[in-house]
């Protein structure tokens, strides 16, 4: 059995005190020891933000790349050993803008990942500026005027596109956060968690009260999460009310490793190479 | 002409490096600025979206996007009908408009962009050097590097003079090391705003997207042609060269201050020794060689403002009479073992009948500290290498051995 302290690295934390990243952290660890699944067993990627951190934070494999970058190595590693458990872990600058293009792709492959979005709604590590999903009108040190573009919506744009879970979360409930990735693990396609991350020094908008005081929880209404049509028009709610929660969830869509017919007996990494088989094509070349 | 600075008290302010640099970009009077937060660049374009909320600079759009790879692609699209479009960013942000870079100077698009320079990952590292704007020698960019703040922001004006003169009509690159200059507070004189009219003319293309003018741009060349495009680069990169130095004569003629023009040169008459670099390191190496010389070391300074075009016979004309030159580089190409000043410098002296020893030193790089000992102690290899010839003609500096 592995305990929430397996997953603990002894390195300092250099998040803001009071941080929403806190509260994914915890989650991941509870969900993780709740799943007893080792930590050689996991690989987290990340890109750069005060997201991209998160996996310096845990005790398992880590592998940080460029910023907007986590999803493409986070396939790479998947495809040739899928025996590691993949997480990628991002900021809303990271995942949907910067790397917005390799998330839209990655969500039609389909590959077996969880992706954990730390959507603060701006750029934390840079200090303070719009990010995709920041909220019309808000006011940075470069949108004076406040933010004029819409914002990104992750969870239509995933549901749209076939995405077989996709969910939301919010950093200020650990334990229902803990829950839903929990779940987004265990799902094998790609899984989608964006969570409410308030950024306390930055964003002064989307604060915890903010957040606490609209958030409600799908499951705890008559929400079927197997609609696909019903959860894109939830995934439009935003405002006085935010849900949290799965918003859909499909079984049996092939994963794009299922579709790789080489990586049925076993991950390409563990694949030996004959290398008589060459010669034989060689003679075809004599 | 050697470093001059009419500068009196009173004209000066304290602000930040990136300051000066958004005051001299917003007096330049840009059309649209498109740019992507990074470390150490965001200051600039902050400063520069506060100037245009407050209604500082007229008839300039500042275009929020997602990437900087969109930041310049937004600039190619501006330039091409006509606009003065300015960008800035560093690192991994620089290397991310690899391909754009190209698009902009094929296209002959005069866009000026602030490089603050900074190291490449991996390893992560958000310190100065200089490997960023090196690694993009071959994308057609000019590329100007300033010695301290004040540089960094004149500079901006030189570069839209000189990419925007019809005769080179090409993008330019003027870097600036990141923290060492971008983040710190020194006396400046910001760029006088009554005087730009008499320096810069307003950008008039000859050749831009207009309706009442239909063109094409970035259209296909094939092999029948590519070559004489690249011919043509070429071409307006050699006529630069007069360019740059004029540019740096006028702007003295107009502003009273000068740093160099394509190169500028510091106690090197009667140097037996020559330090070569660029950027912010330029200023502890003139301290390095006052406290020599006062040892009787004849030791000089030539300072590389322009990697692109490569002032070749400005460097020949300064090195001739002289027993051995020292390349200082925050860059390396891994695999030749040197920075590009080595290879550059030691290439134009091949095929001349000069020959005069050249060694290369890796420095600072990541943001390592650099100590006026250690170039004390370049110099003492020099002057080995006088009496008795190369033992190592290219090395990493101050490496830690207890790391290796
Ligand atoms: C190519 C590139 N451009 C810009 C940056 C600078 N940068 C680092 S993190 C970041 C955005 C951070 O915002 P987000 O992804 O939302 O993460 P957060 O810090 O909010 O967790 C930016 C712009 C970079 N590292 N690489
Ligand atoms: S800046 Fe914001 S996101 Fe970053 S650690 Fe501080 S509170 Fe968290
Ligand atoms: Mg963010």
């Amino acid at each position: 059995m592995t305990s929430k302290g397996d997953y603990k690295n002894k390195v300092e934390i250099e998040w803001c005190p009071g941080c929403g990243n806190f509260g994914i952290l915890t989650s991941i660890k509870n969900a993780l020891s709740g799943l007893d699944i080792p930590p050689h067993k996991i690989l987290i990627v990340s890109g750069i933000g005060q997201s991209g951190k998160l996996p310096h934070y845990l005790r398992c494999n880590v592998f940080n790349g460029l910023h907007g970058r986590a999803i493409p190595p986070a396939i790479g590693a998947k495809v040739s050993n899928h025996d590691l458990n993949v997480i990628a872990v991002g900021g809303d600058g990271d995942m949907y803008g910067e790397g917005g293009n390799h998330f839209i792709h990655a969500v039609r492959r389909n590959p077996n990942i969880t992706v954990i979005v730390h959507d603060n709604q701006i750029y934390g590590l840079t200090k303070g500026q719009a990010s995709p999903t920041s909220d019309i009108g808000m006011k940075t040190k470069v949108q004076k005027h406040g933010v004029m573009h819409t914002p990104f919506n992750s969870l239509a744009t995933a549901i749209s596109l076939d995405c077989t879970f996709v969910s939301r979360g919010f950093a200020g409930d650990v334990k229902h956060l803990s829950g839903i990735i929990k779940q987004a693990i265990e799902h094998k396609g790609l899984s989608l968690v964006d969570v409410l991350q308030p950024c306390v020094t930055f964003n002064r908008l989307n604060t915890f009260k903010w957040y606490k005081e609209r958030v409600y929880k799908l499951e705890e209404t008559d929400y079927n999460p197997n609609d696909k049509t019903k959860a894109f028009e939830k995934s439009m709610e935003w405002g006085d009310n935010i849900p949290i929660g799965v918003f859909y969830k499909r079984e049996g869509k092939p994963t794009f490793e299922d579709n790789l017919p080489v990586l049925e007996s076993r991950t390409l990494v563990d694949q030996e190479t004959d290398p008589s088989m060459a010669d034989e094509l060689m003679d075809g070349f004599t | 002409m050697v470093e001059l600075r009419n500068i009196t008290k009173d004209m000066m302010t304290v602000v930040e490096g990136s300051y000066a640099v958004a005051h001299a970009t917003k007096v330049c009077k840009p059309n649209v600025i498109s740019a992507y937060p990074i470390t150490p660049q965001t200051h600039i374009v902050e400063e520069l979206s506060q100037f245009i909320a407050d209604g500082e600079i007229e008839n300039c759009d500042y275009i929020n996007v997602e990437s900087e790879f969109s930041a310049l692609s937004t600039l190619v699209g501006s330039s091409a009908t006509g606009a003065r479009t300015y960008s800035s960013t560093t690192s991994q942000g620089l290397a991310l408009m690899h391909e754009v870079l190209f698009n902009a100077s094929g296209m002959r698009l005069p866009i000026v962009v602030t490089v603050v320079n900074r190291a490449l990952s991996a390893p992560i590292n958000i310190w100065n050097d200089q490997q960023d704007s090196v690694s993009e020698r071959d994308s057609g960019w000019i590329q100007l590097y300033a010695e301290d703040v004040q540089e960094a922001a004149d500079m901006v004006a030189q570069a839209y003079k000189v990419g925007e003169d019809p005769d080179v009509m090409l993008p330019v690159m003027v870097c600036m090391d990141g923290f060492l200059l971008s983040h710190v507070y020194e006396p400046v004189v910001l760029l006088e705003e009554d005087l730009i009219d008499d320096y810069l003319l307003p950008f008039d293309p000859k050749y831009k997207l207009d309706p009442k003018d239909p063109k094409t741009f970035g259209a296909f060349a094939p092999p029948a042609s590519y070559t004489e495009f690249r011919y043509a680069q070429e071409q307006a990169m050699s006529a630069a060269l007069d360019k740059i130095e004029k540019a740096a004569d006028d702007f003295y003629d107009v502003f009273g201050r000068y740093y160099g023009g394509l190169i500028d040169e510091y106690k090197t008459d009667d140097a037996d020794i020559i330090i070569m670099a660029k950027g912010s390191i330029i200023g502890t190496i003139r301290d390095v060689i006052d406290n020599l010389r006062e040892n009787g070391v004849k030791v000089g300074l030539l300072k590389v403002r322009a990697l692109r075009p490569f002032p070749k016979d400005a460097i020949k004309e300064v090195v001739k009479d002289s027993s051995v030159v020292i390349t200082l580089d925050k860059n390396i190409s891994p695999g030749v073992n040197e920075g590009a000043l080595c290879t550059e410098t030691k290439a134009c002296m091949y095929n001349s009948d000069i020959n005069v020893p050249v060694i290369g030193y890796m420095i600072g790089l990541g943001g390592r500290d650099i100590p006026e000992d250690t170039i004390e102690n370049i110099v003492d290899e020099a002057k080995e290498v006088i009496n008795s010839g190369i033992s190592t003609e290219s090395q990493f500096t101050d490496l830690r051995e207890d790391l290796i």
